[in-house]
């Protein structure tokens, strides 16, 4: 058995008629870098979705830390490290910022279990719920609920998150999409510190900022692994171009 | 140098600032004490009306529980009633068929036989959300109408379970016919449930149901057993509700199967909409004004005083979205801000 964190064995996938993941092969090395790209509807997010367990394949296998998972509940794969943002902010709105990540914290040390104690009776939940905000900047929003915010911050507290899960392996679709530029680098300098231990999966439409963060780079096209490989062949390969970047041109950030 | 040292206080400020507020945030507040202090109040100035001021507070509870899977989880439910009567049946059938009429273990009892058909009806319904759980849960309600219907020979049909009579409690206070001896009682039974109800909002399982109310697929993404949370406080609910009923049972001594109604379901939600979900004391808000004004209205117009109710909750959808106690709310925020300069 191989060392991936995370491995997609002959996953499919169809929406009725319509098939939108065809056999798709993945693998992610403990503490890789893979981008995964390709043109809108190519079924990147529904392969995130088939990843974390949020929909379930018609056939293939999904592997964490070698074990099979293909048939774990969402929640349970999340217990055991595989870690997701959205691509549209699915936050408690209605809460703060603060108990946002403190609930994350909670839900993944058992916390939540108990009926009786006082939430905010364990200082360290707390503490560590601010050491996260604190590395995204946000402690300063720490007690405005989320739906004040501007969306690029609401930007950094899906990320924070995702980070307050301890995951092993993190999917993140579309991490700045609807941050304005001024903003972005702020979430993409948080996805370049990540801890080195943990396997990343993004999915990014900014081919600088992919070229930057990805050491591998997987293009799906129509639902299937169309080719891949390190950055610099990707780039250099022809067919991609023409299906990918010749389409969509190199023109940098398309959510501005 | 400086600079950095400054930042890095203002730092720490903010820090200590965030955490205090969900340090503190469970603690008593003085304004708690208030509809605690009107309710022993009413017991001195409204003596000959206590037997109705025990109906108020068994609603209260009821709405109490409701607000706990509506306000918190976010659980969206037309069959409530199913509990309060389980829980009205139980002490019913306790005394009419099996002779006991101890009444404190009799809210036990109800309490387990409710908690029981919460888990298991929970269990099943819980997976669905939305318009298809309203559908199910008021199925739920009218299906054990009506098997109490068809076992009438246990139930009493239609005709109920009249002329219960209830040991004295704690085998010492005769309950009178003004209802005084009833409404401390019931008013102590909602006390200790309150207590444990306000520990369970304000625990990290309490946190955890805001979170599916808010946003149940990122509940699923963190790692929540949703389905479980759910189940477990449908079951906390459904024991409230259950007790609600027992109490109503030895209030009135007689108990039919109108309290499966949808009618009850409805009720109790307006109250608590009416009071403000969400926010524990909007049941007492929401209870206290619908039974009052039901009972105002009724008196004034004996045909058409559901007139009064309706333009009232047509008034609080219009005008308070977030119930009386947001009106309120909103009311001290515009207040305290005038305050600053």
């Amino acid at each position: 058995m191989s060392d991936a964190a995370l491995e997609v064995q002959g996953l499919n996938r169809a929406f009725g008629a319509l098939p939108v993941t065809r056999d798709v092969n993945l693998s992610l090395e403990r503490g890789a870098r893979r981008a995964l790209i390709g043109p809108n509807g190519a079924g990147k997010t529904t392969l995130v979705n088939l990843i974390t367990g949020a929909l379930k394949p018609s056939s293939g296998r999904v592997l964490l830390d070698g074990a099979d998972i293909t048939a774990t509940s969402q929640a349970e794969r999340a217990r055991r490290g595989l870690a997701r943002t959205f691509q549209i902010n699915q936050l408690f709105r209605g809460l703060t910022v603060l108990e946002n990540l403190c609930m994350t914290i909670g839900e993944r040390d058992g916390h939540c279990n108990n009926l009786w104690r006082s939430a905010g009776s364990k200082r360290a939940v707390i503490d560590e719920a601010l050491d996260h905000l604190d590395s995204l900047r946000l402690v300063d929003d720490s007690l405005k609920l989320v739906r004040e915010l501007p969306y690029g911050r609401q930007r950094l507290v899906e990320i924070a998150i995702a980070l307050a899960q301890k995951p092993r392996v993190l999917l993140l679709d579309e991490p700045a999409a609807g941050v304005p530029s001024s903003e972005s680098h702020l979430i993409l300098d948080v996805v370049a510190a990540l801890d080195p231990d943990i396997a990343v999966l993004i999915i990014e439409h900014d081919m600088d900022v992919v070229f930057r963060f990805a050491k591998e780079i997987t293009v799906l096209v129509q639902g299937a692994v169309f080719t891949q490989g390190a950055p610099e062949e990707i780039m250099a390969n022809a067919d991609v171009r023409a299906v990918y970047l010749g389409e969509e041109g190199h023109k940098g950030r398309r959510h501005v | 140098m400086a600079a950095s040292d400054t930042e890095s206080a203002a730092r720490i400020v903010a820090r200590e600032r965030a955490a205090d507020y969900l340090v503190s945030r469970h603690r008593f507040q003085w304004p708690e004490a208030l509809p605690w202090l009107i309710a022993i109040a009413a017991f001195f100035i409204f003596p000959d009306r206590m037997t109705f001021g025990g109906q108020v507070l068994i609603m209260v509870l009821f709405a109490l529980s409701l607000d706990l899977i509506l306000g918190y989880a976010g659980i969206v439910t037309l069959g409530h009633a199913a509990f309060f009567g389980i829980g009205a049946y139980t002490a019913g059938l306790l005394i009419a068929r099996l002779g006991y009429s101890e009444p404190i273990s009799t809210l036990f009892a109800a309490a387990l036989m409710a908690g029981l058909v919460g888990v298991i009806t929970g269990w099943f319904l819980l997976r669905y959300r939305g318009l298809t759980l309203l559908m199910l849960t008021l199925a739920t309600a009218i299906m054990l109408q009506e098997t109490g219907n068809l076992r009438s020979d246990l139930s009493g049909g239609y005709d109920g379970l009249p002329g219960l009579t209830i040991s004295p409690l704690f085998g010492r206070f005769d309950y009178d016919l003004y209802g005084h001896v009833n409404y401390l009682y019931v008013l102590g039974v909602l006390a200790v449930v309150f207590y444990f109800v306000r520990r369970i909002v304000y625990s990290p399982f309490g946190q955890a149901l805001t979170g599916i109310r808010e946003n149940v697929r990122r509940m699923h993404a963190i790692g929540s057993p949703v389905h479980r949370r759910l189940v477990t406080v449908y079951a906390i609910a459904a024991a409230i509700a259950g007790v609600a009923g027992a109490l109503f049972t030895q209030t009135n001594a007689y108990v039919t199967l109108t309290v499966f109604d949808f009618d009850n379901s409805a009720k109790v939600m307006v109250m608590l909409i009416l009071g403000g979900t969400g926010r524990l004391y909007g049941a007492f808000v929401g209870a206290v004004v619908y039974m009052v004004l039901e009972d105002y209205f009724s008196k004034l117009s004996p045909t058409f005083w559901q007139f009064g109710i309706g333009l009232l909750l047509v008034l609080a959808v219009l005008f308070a979205r977030r119930g009386l106690l947001g009106l309120f709310e909103d009311a001290g925020r515009r207040l305290s801000k005038r305050k600053k300069p």
